[in-house]
């Protein structure tokens, strides 16, 4: 017993010997991209517990600083302990008082080094987060993941979003979309993420970030249509199989 | 100054409540060689006296650079100087890993001050003997500071520290206004100017000056003994011919002469006088090469 101990601790923190982590509650995809004024990102509301879908009123985006906007997925215990590390930077940041502040690519640095760190520890903060925002007329989007994988994109995606959603904006993704075209663009990749995700639930938000501020919308569903004749007497081919 | 029974330790008040100690240290940066500063809307340049005691040594470094857009000119210990430095190259190297950004110029002149401070209140140490003209560029633009033992700072256009620093600060006040609008070469040239200020009639010559400049585009950089003789020859030193690199920007400074007040730098509250005028009037272009680092 105390020999194995001794040799964990050796691999992980001292207080909480853990080599591997298992989600429990979890977020899935959340996509974001590039438009004319600043970023679009979108979520789901929905917390699954395995497989089951939980909780359906998660708000898994969140506003950082003036110049910032979080959305996570994973682990939505980790998320929250993210904002309370982005909260205390913040604080610190605001303490200052000088009229310099931290931008959405100071903020992407910071996570990334929080991430890494914890992953070179065996005692991850099992998340994949995008980070946008705009600061001084340049808009900036990031992913990091719970490996300290990071990088800026155009638009991107964590999770199934990346198998799904990406392909839609690599195909209708381009510079200087207004922002009804970005929403529509996000809605067509969250309608597939609900037809074939099976952790997506149909109540998302949608937030946007520009020079001004944050506005995270109202939760609300998407359309969906099951109507395909292939659905209608599903079994015809083979009368009596299961 | 004179000693009295509450100079022994940084940790005695006198009962006029002065801390003798750090008085004392702040003598210490006046009796050091000359240092200045000065700042445009986008550059800021550094410049200092730099005297070897003997022909046989080389002189002392007085210019460090902190990062590639911070640096910081020094007066006084230059022992101390080297440490601090030390400490704020380790500060910026630090906040660029953690956020991939430039730190700005007001926090890292904060960071001094309260180490400097430290030293103030501590009965086991000494406040550090040396003032420091930190210039430097951050989003909100070109800044220069002045970090004084005492933990305090203060920020300037234009300042002049260390022995014979008044000739210079006199120069300085008198010409301070148009230095937010200066070119690159017109704020280099006025550097040169100060300094020659403080040499008190001997001849300008880059083998005993050193030069510093950073700006938008163009990270901190001492400039090399050559380009500092070239300028210095172009610009002509003991009121002879003149022709700073280009026309237009003569001609603003001229603008600028011409109107000289009364103005009191940014931190004195003294008069300037007039005075005959060290720097040069009729603009004679003489397409000198532009400066290469």
């Amino acid at each position: 017993m105390e020999s194995n101990q001794a040799k964990n601790s050796l691999l992980s923190s001292h207080d909480n010997i853990q080599r591997t982590q298992y989600p429990y509650v979890t977020g899935t995809s959340v996509v974001a991209l590039k438009y004319k004024d600043g970023i679009l990102m979108a979520s789901d509301m929905g917390g699954s517990y395995g497989s089951t879908l939980r909780y359906k009123s998660v708000e898994r985006l969140k506003p950082i600083g003036k110049h910032s906007l979080l959305g996570a997925s994973g682990e939505l215990s980790d998320f929250q302990e993210i904002l309370r590390y982005l909260d205390e930077l913040i604080l610190y940041d605001n303490m200052w008082d000088d009229g310099n502040s931290l931008g959405p690519k100071e903020v992407h640095n910071y996570l990334t080094r929080v991430m890494y760190n914890r992953r070179n520890k065996f005692d991850p903060l099992w998340n994949t987060l995008v980070l946008g925002g705009v600061k001084k007329g340049q808009k900036y989007l990031g992913m990091v993941s719970m490996i300290g994988v990071n990088f800026e994109d155009d638009h991107v995606a964590t999770g199934f979003g990346n198998h799904l959603a990406r392909p839609i904006l690599r195909d209708e993704w381009r510079e200087d979309l207004t922002f009804e075209e970005g929403v529509k663009l996000l809605e067509k990749c969250m309608r597939v993420l609900l037809y074939r995700d099976r952790s997506a639930v149909n109540k998302l938000q949608i937030a946007k970030i520009t020079e001004e501020g944050v506005t995270i919308s109202q939760p609300y569903s998407l359309k969906t249509f099951w109507g395909f004749s292939a659905f209608q007497n599903p079994t015809v081919g083979a009368e009596g199989s299961w | 100054m004179f000693r009295n029974q509450y100079d022994t330790d940084v940790t005695t008040w006198s009962p006029a409540g002065r801390l003798f100690q750090v008085e004392y240290a702040m003598e210490a940066v006046k009796q050091g060689s000359a240092a200045i500063g000065l700042r445009s809307k986008t550059h800021v340049v550094l410049g200092c006296v730099n005297k070897a005691n003997s022909e046989l040594t080389s002189h002392q470094k007085k210019i460090f650079k902190v990062d590639d857009h911070i640096g910081v000119a020094i007066a006084g210990l230059t022992a101390d100087g080297r440490v601090l430095s030390r400490y704020m190259r380790s500060e910026c190297i630090n906040y660029g890993f953690t956020y991939e950004s430039p730190l700005p110029v007001g926090r890292l002149v904060v960071q001094l001050a309260d180490k400097a401070q430290v030293c103030t209140q501590r009965s086991w140490k000494r406040p550090y003997g040396v003032g420091l003209l930190v210039g430097g560029l951050d989003e909100s633009g070109a800044h220069l500071y002045y970090n004084c033992p005492s933990g305090n700072y203060f920020e300037y256009q234009a300042f002049a520290i260390g022995s014979r620093s008044q000739a210079a600060k006199t120069y300085l006040e008198r010409r301070f206004n148009s230095f937010m609008d200066s070119s690159r070469d017109d704020l280099i040239k006025d550097a040169l100017l100060a300094i020659r200020e403080t040499l008190q009639g001997e001849t300008l010559k880059s083998s005993i000056c050193t030069v510093a400049v950073v700006g938008a585009g163009e990270a901190f950089h001492v400039l090399d003994n050559e380009t500092v003789q070239k300028l210095i020859d172009a610009f002509e030193i003991a009121g002879g011919e003149e022709a700073p690199a280009d026309a237009p920007d003569t001609a603003a400074e001229e603008g600028g002469t011409a109107d000289q007040g009364a103005a009191a730098a940014a931190d004195q509250g003294a008069a300037a006088d007039q005075g005959a005028a060290a720097d040069q009037g009729a603009a004679t272009d003489e397409g000198v090469a532009p400066m290469e680092i």
